[in-house]
């Protein structure tokens, strides 16, 4: 799929900016970051950790103002969590309502929209389903283990029927199985759902595995370094894609960047033995 | 900023609350013939001391001549004769009664103005100094003061008991409400639940463990400021009637009202605990999962 | 998955300073607003009686009472019983705390012999200590030692049952480790179940210290032993208005003294302890 998209766009950022001011010093953990989303696109957001990612995701989500730039979902400007937008956080163990059964978390949101009671029980019976929860429907999340938490904030995300998912590195405190699982999980839902996803990382393998296309992030302050499109098969399988030799160049190009992010960062003179990558050039220019 | 109310770094759990608290519940399997045996154990750990110690005292009192001991069947015939009377309607209902609503009161106002509080740190921060002071008072100190306020009647000793009872309860909703868990908070926003059903879902929810430690330890004060607000200056109720007896040395009657206070005490926590174990269920699940991992 | 470890982004150094360096505008405004908030109390205070909103009698005006406090507060009588207080105060709660450290450790080290001492524990716990007045009058009179008794009583439950959940806390890997590397009983005690139980039995004391205070100031209001609470008692019983209020503002003072001490001390003791150290390095 190719990123301008044959499709309208569904999410786009411009120019986005985030300075923190705590008291006398100021943080600058956005800088300058411009993308956009194309609906039914799986995109996924990769950048070393501390680069901002959260914050960018606050943005987006309309939790958090930006010091200047936009967020605009479908064409709307987003000032305030929009009601067609759904974020799974990494802190399943947080996000989730330790006082309410699986059913409940995920039935909440649909309370909340108003729907009616048949709709609701619709929505939770088929989400639980997809994620294969449904005989823990019952359960309270602290009765699962840590990935099936994780997949109750999936399933009370798609619940919601959102035109945008945000994720916001939500395999990264799972064991390495179930992460694998989960990811296979979210490819399926996006192309059954067709919906529109942003799924935050600090994981390269996982962002070439999952996306359609990889953003690579710079270290704080945060630009956009890199834009690289995966063409890689629509069918994905843990262990064949991830043997397949355009996986492993893209893993390497992706890896590249983002040592150079790093090393930029530190301001060391560069090695260029080091930062041997296709994209050492570009990304000089953008993060200087 | 700790509180005084709360309980230690290491165990959120509410104070006083049961030594053993849910650990997960471990599978039990049937023995053949063992539930007898086990039924019987747990009947002599559970009688043993307690009989032990009434033995004891028993015996003690019987042998001793002093006057202010007297034997466990003299109590028990003077709990009978004094409590299955028109005194239980007279005297005890309605200390009881008074307890319930100051206590009753208390929570109402102190979970409501601790959420007003627990929301705004603006507010938070311009009574924070004021409230210490306000909590550090020693709640019985209040019962004169009620008296040339209010006089002794019965609004009197609810006064006493809701100003004495609320500070804990507002203290420690402010410090569950402060401490809503951020990325719960975002869900809740992003799945725009707001006003009320975020007020019931999430921060009174989030907040019910300090709420019931702060409730814990008003229901503990309530009973101390009923039986002193009726010993301090009343003609009427239980703590007025146990000090009458003592006064009047009509000792097995004294010890009969100090049982009955004990019985009321243990009945109103185990209540409580009750209560708590079905309010605060999820969090003793989620505690017992944190300690398992 | 161990075949293909993933590739992780490597962690940059340090993002821009988030540290910040000295007092902010908001760790000003804190303490400002709350001064600000003592100013109003007490502004509201005076006025209230002044402009008669509330008769003269009922709640004389602040700088009247604060006037009534300075001038007790030259009597020696005042001093004594303040002294009184607190000696019930600090004895019933030192007693309290060693009789319940003792024992605490003990059964907690006995689970077989705790366990026929749950029912009674569970009975006696929540007996109101107020319950013991008429015993303690009758035995001890207006003695101290009627003021120990309710002290003692009420505060020995609170840390006792926080030492038993300490030790109960105790990490079994910690303990077996311990037990492996050939530490003795004793040793073990100090090195493994006294640091697990320490803030739970600073918990404890925390809790004690305020119900310590509570009841030393209950018994001396209601029996009459020594102390501020009978000043109270005698100054409501002649009628002296601004003196109840002198003295209740006066145990005010007492608790905060208490309560920030024992935060102190707590902090202090705890300080290797990841709650504590949190707070102090935030």
């Amino acid at each position: 799929m190719n990123h301008q998209g044959e499709h309208g766009t569904m999410l786009k950022v411009t120019g986005l900016q985030k300075v923190y001011r705590g008291g006398a010093t100021e943080v600058e953990a956005v800088r300058d970051l411009t993308f956009d989303l194309a609906e039914g696109e799986l995109v996924c957001l990769v950048g070393p950790s501390g680069c901002g990612k959260t914050t960018l995701l606050k943005c987006i989500a309309g939790l958090m103002p930006p010091t200047s730039g936009t967020v605009e979902l479908a064409g709307r400007p987003v000032t305030a969590p929009p009601p067609d937008m759904a974020v799974v956080f990494q802190e399943y163990g947080r996000s989730l309502f330790a006082w309410m059964s699986v059913r409940a978390n995920v039935e909440l949101p649909l309370k909340e929209k108003k729907l009616g009671k048949a709709r609701r029980a619709e929505l939770v019976a088929e989400s639980l389903e997809a994620v294969g929860l449904t005989a823990f429907a019952d359960a309270y999340p602290w009765q699962l283990s840590g990935g099936m938490q994780q997949r109750v904030a999936i399933a009370r995300a798609i619940a919601y029927e959102p035109q945008v998912l945000l994720m916001d590195e939500p395999f990264a405190a799972v064991d390495a199985q179930t992460r694998a699982d989960l990811e296979d999980l979210i490819r399926a839902i996006w192309r059954r759902m067709g919906v529109t996803v942003l799924f935050v990382t600090h994981d390269i393998d996982e962002a070439v595995y999952l996306g359609e296309r990889v953003l690579v992030l710079s270290s704080s302050p945060t630009v956009v370094q890199d834009d690289i499109t995966v063409d890689l098969p629509a069918e994905r399988d843990q262990l064949t894609t991830r043997q397949d030799e355009r996986f492993t160049e893209l893993r390497a190009r992706v890896y590249a960047e983002i040592q150079q992010a790093k090393n930029s960062a530190k301001g060391a003179p560069e090695n260029p033995a080091d930062g041997a990558g296709t994209g050492a050039a570009r990304a000089s220019t953008a993060v200087h | 900023m700790s509180q005084p109310t709360q309980t230690g770094p290491a165990a959120p759990a509410p104070a006083g609350s049961a030594p053993a608290p849910a650990r997960g519940a471990r599978p039990r399997r049937p023995h053949r013939g063992g539930a007898a045996r086990r039924a019987g154990s747990r009947a002599l750990h559970v009688l043993l001391l307690p009989v032990v110690l009434i033995g004891v005292y028993a015996y003690a009192s019987a042998t001793s001549s002093s006057y202010y001991t007297p034997t466990p069947d003299l109590i028990a015939s003077a709990f009978v004769e004094l409590w299955f009377s028109e005194r239980l309607f007279a005297d005890v209902l309605p200390s009881i009664a008074r307890l319930l609503t100051g206590f009753t009161l208390a929570a109402l106002i102190g979970v409501s103005l601790g959420v007003l509080l627990g929301m705004s740190s603006r507010v938070r921060a311009t009574l924070e100094p004021v409230l210490e002071f306000l909590r550090a008072i020693p709640p019985p100190v209040l019962v004169p003061l009620m008296i040339l306020l209010a006089g002794i009647d019965d609004s009197m000793k609810i006064l006493v008991i809701v100003s004495g009872c609320v500070w804990p309860i507002l203290l420690n909703t402010v410090e569950g409400v402060r401490a809503v868990d951020p990325v719960l908070a975002d869900t809740a926003r992003c799945y725009g639940i707001g006003g009320t059903t975020r007020l019931r879902v999430l921060v009174l929810r989030s907040a019910s463990p300090q709420i019931m430690a702060g409730l814990r330890l008003a229901l503990a004060l309530a009973i101390i400021l009923m039986v002193i607000s009726e010993m301090f200056a009343s003609s009427s109720g239980l703590g007025f009637a146990i000090v009458q007896f003592q006064r009047s040395f009509a000792i097995p009657e004294m010890w009969a009202g100090m049982v009955l206070l004990g019985l009321i005490g243990f009945a109103l926590s185990a209540l409580f605990e009750l209560a708590e174990s079905r309010v605060l269920y999820w969090y003793r699940g989620l505690r017992a999962a944190h300690r398992g991992e | 998955m161990t075949a293909t470890p993933a590739t992780r982004a490597p962690d940059p150094p340090a993002p821009a300073v988030r540290r910040r360096r000295g007092p902010t505008r908001a760790d000003l405004g804190r303490p400002l607003l709350g001064a600000l908030g003592i100013l109003a109390l007490l502004a509201l205070w005076e006025a209230v009686p002044r402009l008669g909103v509330v008769s003269d009698r009922y709640l004389p005006p602040a700088t009247d009472v604060l006037a009534a406090l300075g001038v007790r507060a030259t009597t020696p009588g005042f001093w004594t019983a303040v002294g009184d207080t607190l000696a019930g105060w600090a004895l019933g709660l030192a007693i309290a705390f060693a009789a319940a450290v003792v024992l605490g450790f003990t059964l907690g080290a006995l689970p077989r012999v705790r366990a026929y001492t749950t029912s009674t524990v569970d009975f006696l716990r929540p007996i109101p200590s107020v319950a013991l007045i008429p015993l303690a009058v009758l035995l001890y009179g207006t003695d101290i030692r009627s003021t120990l008794l309710l002290v003692v009583y009420a505060c020995f439950w609170l840390i006792y049952i926080q030492v038993l959940y300490g030790v109960a806390d105790v990490d079994p890997v910690a303990e077996q480790t311990a037990r492996s590397y050939g530490l003795g009983r004793l040793a073990r005690v100090r090195h493994v179940v006294w640091p697990t139980t320490l803030p739970y039995l600073m918990t404890g004391v925390r809790l004690a210290a305020a119900v310590a205070l509570i009841l030393s100031i209950t018994a001396q209001l209601i029996i009459g032993s020594p102390g501020i609470g009978r000043e109270i008692a005698v100054a409501q019983s002649s009628g002296a208005v601004e003196s109840v209020y002198a003295l209740i503002v006066a145990t005010g003072a007492l608790g905060v003294v208490i309560n920030t001490g024992v935060r102190v001390l707590e902090r202090r003791v705890l300080r290797w302890h990841t709650s504590v150290r949190g707070e102090a390095t935030a």
